[in-house]
């Protein structure tokens, strides 16, 4: 149902508006393709949001505006709108035939920019350029001012609650007004190409988000705020309404797995499950070979092998015995959309950092992640941003538009796995699937040394947080330990568990190809939790941390920079949450 | 009066009487404005996929209130997806009952979504004849060389 694949616009504004819809009905469809073309709009039609999801995925910047029906069969329209939002960052319409206020109260608190009823009219979807329009302004002030207009904001707005309701809603806070107190506060911040940026994006890198997280943390979940998250988060070139809005998805993800997590828990027991329809070789078979590189600046990530698009070479590997997990968990795949840029691969001094290349193609490359219905691609990592960088370059957090382009994280991220299995030697094992290109991380025989934790380094360099390093030491020692935690556990719980550890590394691994490897740190329960979180493997209930296991799924992000403290922990945290969206949707730990 | 100016009489006053019986409303009209030149088949292609959604949902309806034990959840997404389709030709009695239908699915009144089905049935029967004759209608005036009138 694909119009193909949309060229950046040449005609006016709004003409060319690149719409993707998506609604199951196909005489609605049909009429709303027709409707939208009579706009001079360029349509592309999908009548299943996972479809929709991977469409929007292979092409990232494809589309500027997404149109979906709220009821539809393979998933919620609310949590396509979420997913959208998270990952692709672009504006979304509901709509339905249903206009009880309830409803339409959820979309918008979903994030959506409207809500139309059916019948819909010409008139209404005339309009719906503004939405494009004015997420765009937003983006560029957001860029072009942050401390400035944040006071502003504060002594215009008081309560944080409400800039951000009214960040959220579109309001021009801050109007032209301090723009030309903007351009003296550009220093540290580097920015990119944003004064061209038509559409400049604030890339939540892992690392970022990682600040985030920890931010939040420090406040107490409940009492946070855009300005102290971000006052907390010291990063200079970040705007109190960057913060807000990501605090918002957040938000909606948080309660959202919380929600999931309640039902799940309440079924108790492990559920051996798909898994092992999941993954047929019941280990890590995965597609691609992660060549884990130990790198001792921390910070890698796991680039999810198996994506031939990813220009970099990052080659994962992963042990296929090794069940018990592999680390590639923290491979997040890059398909996400744009949603956050990502940062300039080109600062990354990385000699393995290969300019990306859109992540679309990674997605691609995931599909075999499917284990049980379709995969959505993981972009779940997209909510942890991106690849890490090395502590030695100079990571500067691009705002750029159409970052899609970004060199798939992988490149930067050196990521260093820690094979439970002892043997240090990564075996290079292409993955069977039908991946052509392999990530290429490579992972050095010094692995071995578990005990010497590190090896994974999901996190980027970790700089801002050591979140990350610290992750990957309890990372790899958790896996590593022969003994125990969570491998032992695992093996000896729950074989299934197991399975879907496996399936979900894989699925990891796939995604980080993108290099969006954010530190995995969680504790042995907490892993499998993580990784099982939107599925309904209760399993994870048994596991160590069965109690907390409620709590480490929704609450991942908030438990995390205490998780990554303990050594002992892992935390997936934001691969895992971000991964959450694909999964719980699908019921998939792919991320 | 001869046959085209015969036909496209007869097109009129049915298509008036539909809209005034309540069968269709300002939808089709929307749909018909849709259609051009580039488009010529477009409200028969729409009202086909009605029709074809329109089939299996009633299936799927009759099944699931056939059930043992009935899950009104299921039968109401089945009766909300009746409600959009039928929405998107403007079949508005069809329409109509769906909103009854969803009414009695809430209170999971068994008698009354049985009752609400086959009024379902019936006006969806209804609507369909009345849109096949349309089409007829609208077949033989092309045939004679007319031109179909312009409801708008």
């Amino acid at each position: 149902m694909e119009t193909g694949f949309s060229s950046p616009r040449t005609d006016a504004f709004p003409a060319g508006l690149r719409v993707l819809v998506v609604d199951d009905d196909l005489a609605w469809l049909r009429i709303l393709e027709k409707m939208l073309k009579k706009c001079s709009y360029e349509v592309t039609t999908c009548c299943l949001a996972i479809e929709a999801l991977d469409l929007l995925r292979e092409r990232k910047d494809g589309f500027d505006i997404v149109i979906s029906d709220v009821n539809m069969p393979d998933m919620d329209g609310f949590k396509l709108l979420e997913h959208v939002g998270l990952e692709m960052d672009l504006p979304v319409i509901m709509m339905s035939v249903d206009g009880e206020t309830s409803r339409v109260m959820r979309g918008v608190q979903h994030g959506a920019c409207d809500y139309l009823l059916k019948p819909i009219r010409m008139k209404e979807l005339r309009n719906i350029w503004q939405h494009v329009f004015r997420k765009r302004i937003h983006e560029v002030r957001d860029i072009e001012s942050h401390e400035g207009i944040d006071e502003i904001q504060m002594m215009r707005y008081g309560s944080d609650q409400f800039d951000d309701w009214h960040l959220l809603s579109g309001h021009d806070l801050t109007s032209g007004k301090k723009r030309r107190d903007v351009d003296s506060k550009h220093d540290d911040k580097d920015l990119g190409d944003h004064s061209s940026a038509k559409k400049a994006r604030v890339v939540w890198t892992v690392d970022l988000h990682q600040k985030f997280v920890k931010a939040v943390n420090q406040m107490g979940f409940d009492k946070v705020g855009p300005k102290k998250i971000l006052d907390l988060m010291n990063v200079p070139w970040l705007t109190r309404e960057n913060v807000a809005s990501h605090l918002q998805k957040y938000r909606l993800y948080l309660s959202r797995l919380q929600k999931e997590n309640d039902l799940k828990a309440s079924f108790g027991g492990i559920k051996q499950s798909d898994s092992s329809s999941k993954d047929p070789a019941g280990n890590l078979s995965l597609p691609n070979s992660i060549k884990m590189q130990q790198n001792d600046s921390a910070s890698g990530i796991y680039g999810m092998p198996g994506n031939k698009t990813l220009p970099q070479s990052v080659d994962q590997k992963i042990h296929e015995s090794d069940l018990k997990g592999i680390v590639s968990l923290s491979v997040m795949e890059t398909k996400k959309a744009p949603i956050h840029d990502i940062p300039d691969p080109s600062k990354v001094s990385s000699s393995r950092m290969v300019p990306n290349h859109p992540f679309g193609q990674l997605e691609q490359e995931v599909k075999y992640a499917r284990f049980n219905s379709s995969i959505p691609k993981q972009y779940a990592w997209s909510q942890v941003p991106e690849v890490q960088f090395k502590q030695e370059h100079k990571i500067h957090h691009r705002v750029e538009n159409g970052f899609n382009h970004l060199p798939l994280p992988g490149l930067q991220h050196h990521v260093q796995v820690d094979f439970i299995q002892p043997t240090p030697s990564v075996s290079s094992r292409p993955f069977n699937k039908e991946r052509e290109k392999p990530a290429s991380i490579e992972i050095k025989p010094s692995y071995n040394n578990f005990s010497s934790h590190q090896t994974i380094q999901v996190a980027p360099i970790g700089t801002a947080t050591n979140l990350f390093p610290v992750q990957s030491e309890s990372y790899a020692i958790s896996f590593h330990t022969p003994a125990p935690t969570l491998t032992a556990t695992l093996s000896m719980k729950n074989h299934g568990l197991n399975q879907i550890f496996v399936n979900e590394l894989e699925s990891a691994q796939r995604n980080l190809i993108s290099g969006n490897c954010s530190g995995f740190a969680s504790s042995d329960g907490d892993l499998i939790s993580c990784l099982l979180q939107g599925n309904s493997y209760a399993t994870n209930v048994e596991l160590q941390n069965k109690e907390s296991f409620n709590h480490n799924c929704p609450e991942l992000f908030v438990e995390t920079p205490t998780c990554l403290n303990d050594a002992q922990r892992f935390d997936y945290d934001y691969p895992w949450e971000s991964m959450e969206y694909p999964v719980i949707d699908q019921g998939l730990f792919i991320v | 009066m001869d046959v085209v100016s015969q036909l496209q009489r007869q097109f009129v006053d049915f298509t008036t009487s539909l809209y005034h019986e309540g069968f269709l409303d300002d939808q089709f009209t929307q749909l018909q404005k849709l259609q051009d030149e580039s488009n010529p088949e477009f409200v028969a292609e729409v009202v086909s996929f009605f029709f074809e959604d329109s089939e299996n949902l009633l299936n799927n309806l009759a099944n699931a209130l056939q059930q043992q034990i009935v899950d009104y959840n299921q039968v109401d997404a089945h009766v909300h997806q009746f409600k959009g389709s039928s929405s998107s030709i403007g079949a508005q009695r069809v329409k109509n009952v769906c909103v009854a239908f969803r009414n009695f699915c809430e209170v999971k009144n068994r008698d009354g979504c049985i009752r609400c089905l086959q009024q379902l049935k019936h006006e969806y029967s209804l609507v369909k004849s009345k849109l096949e004759t349309l089409f007829r209608l609208e077949q033989q005036i092309l045939a004679a060389g007319g031109t179909i009138p312009s409801m708008a």
